[in-house]
């Protein structure tokens, strides 16, 4: 259990996948101008990148190692996240409708969050094994989910203060990022 | 339609800049600019894998059904992509390590699927090559520019070739905040107000 809150510690804070690894940055930045969108996000990426992450996991085990054709990791990998991201799309449509309407549009967006597909290529490099890989996945997506919460609290309140012309939008939104970046570096010495 | 090669090449360099201005593709942009030498292999790589796919993607423009024409996209780039990488491997192994998983994410660049989509599914294959080439320029510029700026300030060097080169005398001390992590986010934040400065002038 123990080897588990390191790694839940590491992935959500230390490394966080967002402010430390600078993966998934467009979503990032795209979807946190409201609080309701930035929930609807972070969900579906929690959701997507767990079953992403599984899949790739197998995916690469089974059948790209043993054929010996690793190689084709980045084109299957990327053929597995973006039809995954159709199947669930479809099935959300049909059988939860409610959940469906809440992330409906997130979902194609997720195909190029490279967040996902960063956190598939680290949980191979990592060597990491299915479980790790598992929990490795769902801890990266609670980061993400963390990260992007934070920042479109602070960004709400950032529309309500008077920032210079040449500031506005996106590039306070970045020196904002990178305060929250500063704070979650502070983790770095935890493990 | 008043289109020329030129025009379609020089408009990614200022006016739709990828990360600067359209705000496009930018976990690259943040990642990888600690050091000039990885920011201009970034650049580079994204650069052939842009122009390349642009190509095959606007040859292709009539064959693809508009139904599944981003899984198509994502093929192409992917092939593209898996190239650079055993390139790489071969001819640049150190920077090949250091760009890590950098590489094979190019795939899901959103300003390389962003191009098939916006310009080379609509247009022939030699404005597709311009505008491929003049947007990965642009990218290539940009990563120099901002990994110019963090090398200089947060290590005091510029590297080239595997040889960092002190700009300064022994006594400087780095201000490591820019090649940290928030210095990247607050580097590109203020190259950005920058630009809008010049831009509003």
């Amino acid at each position: 259990m123990g080897d588990f809150t390191v790694l839940a510690v590491s992935c959500i804070f230390v490394n966080n996948i967002l402010l430390a690894q600078f993966l998934g940055n467009c979503p990032f930045l795209g979807t946190s101008k409201k609080m309701e969108t930035a929930v609807g996000m972070a969900m579906a990426v929690v959701f997507v990148m767990v079953m992403a992450g599984l899949i790739t996991w197998i995916v690469d085990h089974y059948l790209l190692k043993t054929l010996d054709i690793e190689y084709l990791r980045t084109v299957s990998f990327i053929l597995v996240i973006a039809s995954l991201v159709q199947f669930v799309e479809m099935f959300l449509k049909k059988s939860i409708p409610a959940l469906y309407a809440g992330l409906g549009i997130f979902l194609p967006l997720i195909t190029t969050n490279c967040a996902v597909m960063g956190v598939c290529l680290i949980n191979i490099k990592e060597e990491y094994t299915f479980f790790q890989a598992l929990a490795a996945s769902l801890f990266y997506a609670i980061g993400f989910g963390l990260a992007l919460i934070i920042f479109a609290g602070l960004r709400e309140r950032i529309d309500l203060a008077r920032v210079p012309k040449p500031l506005q939008d996106t590039s306070i939104g970045l020196v904002t990022a990178g305060m929250i970046s500063l704070s979650f570096f502070a983790f770095k010495g935890m493990v | 339609m008043a289109q020329s090669i030129v025009k379609e090449f020089t408009k990614g360099l200022w006016k739709e800049n990828a990360p600067f201005r359209v705000v496009l593709g930018l976990c690259p942009v943040l990642a990888v600019t600690k050091t000039v030498e990885n920011g201009i292999g970034m650049g580079l790589a994204t650069t052939f894998v842009l122009v390349f796919s642009n190509f095959f993607v606007s040859i292709f423009r009539n064959f693809i059904p508009s139904k599944v024409r981003i899984a198509c996209y994502i093929v192409i780039i992917a092939t593209f992509v898996t190239i650079v990488e055993l390139l790489m491997q071969a001819f640049t192994y150190p920077l090949f390590l250091k760009l890590g998983i950098f590489i094979p994410l190019i795939v899901v660049n959103c300003l390389v699927l962003g191009r098939s989509e916006a310009f080379a599914g609509k247009n022939p294959p030699h404005y597709a090559v311009a505008d491929g080439l003049g947007m990965g320029i642009g990218f290539t510029l940009s990563l120099t520019v901002l990994s110019a700026v963090r090398e200089i300030l947060g290590s005091g060097t510029l590297t080239f070739y595997e040889t960092p080169i002190q700009l300064f005398g022994p006594d400087f001390q780095p201000f490591t905040f820019m090649v940290e992590a928030p210095g990247a986010f607050v580097g590109l934040g203020l190259l950005l107000c920058i630009m809008n400065l010049i831009e509003s002038k």
